[in-house]
């Protein structure tokens, strides 16, 4: 559970950008967030809303012609990742930040067993033998929970269900025991059983492990599932941060309010049509200038077309919001 | 895997025997006159009992029988008789040329080492040329490594060794007289300094032959490389902190021999094939000239056998290719 003052990991100001041919897409924009050890946070909002792209900038894992990550800082272990040296995000990537990616079935290498590609990060991390990083595979593989481990290492990626590469991924995320775990949708492919499996086997090793995690999802049953603290993402900004339950209990951003409107009721009767929020999440060819959301926004007023609402605190539990809107008085909120 | 084997080469067998007979067929359909090379002085009689000796005129069938018995049982006999010094095959009728009325194995045993050397160095310079070439040219796609080597690759592809085997030898051999124009074949390699003049006159004929090589199978890896330099599992490895050459050479290179092999494996017939041309302008006495004088001289047993043994040749290597793809490719089970 959440403690200690101090994040360990502290993203400013975070500016990504890509360029296209058809110009600059402005997928980052100023994004800040700060992570405390051993807590989980949620980050939630729609394909295109910026949050893989996000995650992926910090440890520089875009491919970088087209990729700039162009602002910001990004604290980690006492480095800024953004302008840290290639070498030095090497030593880091894979020993103390894991990653774990959304599609199980292409993430792993086909050609290499499981045992081959879970002891590549130890020995150059950690420096094991042979023989010691076979043990230490073997150790994890029983962590997340896969039976008859060491016959297992020498199977093939193909040889696993997709609920079992996935929890081999974590294994290979948790290898180096990493302060930080960034989860990008890791249930998205896979059912609803296993997808609940792994969110407990998530839970369980960060009981045991102590690391904070980030947890990206577009399922908002997921993130009252296992999140404290939530993260709202769209066009690219933070636009609503709060504790997990302070958000389900109080949502102060319209987007935020219009998400959790979208998830179908399971008691009650059963409504003829399912609430949507209409339009397209934006491409942004340019920094915002005014509020992304306001096409799509049910309490547009005519300020949202010409700023960019910056978050502003709401109530006293740590969370804030980025909008004009008070949800409190149903009008414009106070400068 | 062994069943598979097994059961291919079972196959192979009724296979070959049916080359075997339409290149009889198409052989004997084919118009010349068998003893045409020798003198006119010698009188029809005799050249009547030449023929008759040769077996010409036997009925088809029996020509052909008789050949299948002294290719598959008479021959290998002698070849055991010659490593073991056993005398199963004394008296038998061998395979006889008609252009040199002796024994077309021992003429085939005499031309392949120059073959080997030459073709086979060639191939296997142009495979080794062609890897890093098709690794750098995926690996900077476009860049300017790239857009010369595709060019270099089209013209190597597109210039026949005709062609360029002549080119060679003006600029070389004539203008700047580095290297003979005419292979030696009388070269005995007993002393250091035979030997770099074997090497001398091996370069032109290897370089023309591997451009052939080194192009097409540059193009095969480049077009491997890239498809698999934008898969997922490129992504988890470097997020796993591996160094940029550990994910090239190793998670991606593995990945993408693997169509690779297959084609270099089905390419190696074509080497002896293909040398005809070059052994032609370069003047090596090897396989391919070989079977270029004997079908001028219409000489059916040689072409007959040389012939089948390229047909034995790609089959055998077709299956090695096959092979190869289930050893490389763990995906990939054949029973």
């Amino acid at each position: 559970m959440p403690d200690g003052a101090l994040p360990v990991l502290d993203v400013k100001d975070l500016k990504t950008v890509f360029r296209t041919r058809g110009g600059q897409v402005h997928a980052v924009n100023s994004v800040s967030f700060h992570l405390h050890p051993g807590e989980l946070l949620g980050v939630v909002g729609e394909s295109g809303s910026g949050k893989s792209v996000t995650m992926m900038s910090l440890i520089g894992l875009l491919p970088s012609p087209p990729a700039n990550v162009s602002g910001g800082q990004i604290l980690f272990d006492g480095h800024d990742l953004r302008t840290a040296s290639d070498e030095t995000l090497r030593k880091i990537r894979g020993a103390r930040i894991g990653f774990i990616f959304q599609d199980p079935m292409t993430s792993l290498n086909p050609v290499f067993n499981v045992g081959f590609q879970l002891m590549e990060p130890l020995r150059k991390h950690m420096g094991l033998s042979k023989a010691g990083a076979r043990d230490r595979a073997v150790e994890l593989l029983e962590l997340v929970g896969i039976p008859d481990a060491r016959s297992r290492l020498r199977d093939y990626p193909h040889q696993f269900s997709g609920g079992m590469r996935q929890r081999v991924m974590i294994a290979i995320a948790l290898a180096c025991d990493p302060k930080v775990l960034i989860a990008d949708e890791p249930t998205t492919a896979l059912d609803v059983t296993i997808q609940a499996q792994i969110i407990e086997l998530v839970k369980e090793l960060r009981e045991k492990l102590g690391m904070a995690i980030v947890w990206i999802t577009h399922d908002l049953g997921v993130i009252a599932g296992i999140a404290d603290r939530v993260m709202v993402m769209y066009g690219g900004q933070v636009v609503e941060q709060a504790p997990a339950r302070e958000l389900f209990a109080n949502p102060q951003h319209p987007y935020t309010r219009a998400l959790l409107k979208t998830v179908p009721k399971v008691h009650g009767a059963r409504e003829p049509k399912l609430n949507v929020i209409e339009g397209q999440p934006p491409i942004l060819m340019a920094a915002p200038s005014a509020c992304s959301f306001r096409d799509r926004c049910a309490h547009a007023f005519a300020r949202c077309g010409t700023e960019n609402p910056q978050r502003r605190p709401v109530g006293a539990n740590g969370h804030d919001v980025a909008c004009f809107w008070d949800a409190a008085t149903q009008g414009e909120a106070d400068a | 895997m062994l069943n598979y084997t097994i059961r291919r080469l079972v196959l192979a067998v009724p296979t070959l025997l049916f080359i075997s007979l339409i290149i009889f067929s198409l052989l004997k359909l084919a118009p010349g006159n068998p003893l045409g090379d020798l003198p006119l002085t010698i009188p029809p009689e005799v050249r009547e009992k030449m023929r008759e000796a040769l077996g010409v005129n036997k009925p088809l069938l029996v020509q052909y029988l008789l050949w299948l018995k002294e290719f598959f049982v008479v021959e290998p006999l002698h070849l055991i008789d010659v490593i073991f010094g056993t005398h199963y095959s004394a008296g038998m009728q061998r395979i006889i040329s008609w252009q040199t009325r002796s024994p077309v194995f021992d003429i085939i045993a005499q031309r392949i080492p120059q073959t080997l050397w030459v073709v086979g160095l060639a191939y296997v310079v142009g495979v080794l040329i062609a890897l890093p070439i098709g690794i750098l040219s995926a690996y900077k796609q476009y860049s300017v490594f790239d857009q010369t080597g595709t060019f270099a690759a089209m013209l190597g592809l597109a210039v026949p060794p005709f062609f360029s085997g002549v080119l060679m030898i003006l600029i070389f051999s004539v203008y700047l007289n580095w290297f003979p124009a005419i292979y030696n074949t009388n070269l005995n390699v007993d002393s250091w300094h035979n030997f770099w003049l074997q090497i001398r006159q091996m370069v032109m004929p290897v370089l023309v032959l591997a451009i052939q090589t080194t192009s097409q199978i540059s193009r095969y890896l480049r077009s491997s490389m890239l498809d698999n330099l934008s898969q997922d599992y490129v992504r988890t490895a470097r997020a796993k902190g591996m160094s940029e050459s550990r994910v090239v050479l190793i998670h991606v290179l593995r990945n993408s021999m693997i169509p690779v092999i297959t084609v270099i494996a089905l390419g190696v017939p074509s080497v002896f094939g293909g040398a005809i041309v070059t052994e032609q302008i370069f003047l090596v006495n090897g396989i391919g000239q070989l079977l270029i004088t004997a079908i001028y001289a219409n000489d059916l047993p040689m072409v007959q056998t040389i012939t089948f043994i390229f047909a034995v040749l790609i089959v055998l290597f077709n299956l090695v290719a096959d092979l190869l793809y289930g050893v490389l490719d763990p995906r990939i089970r054949y029973d």
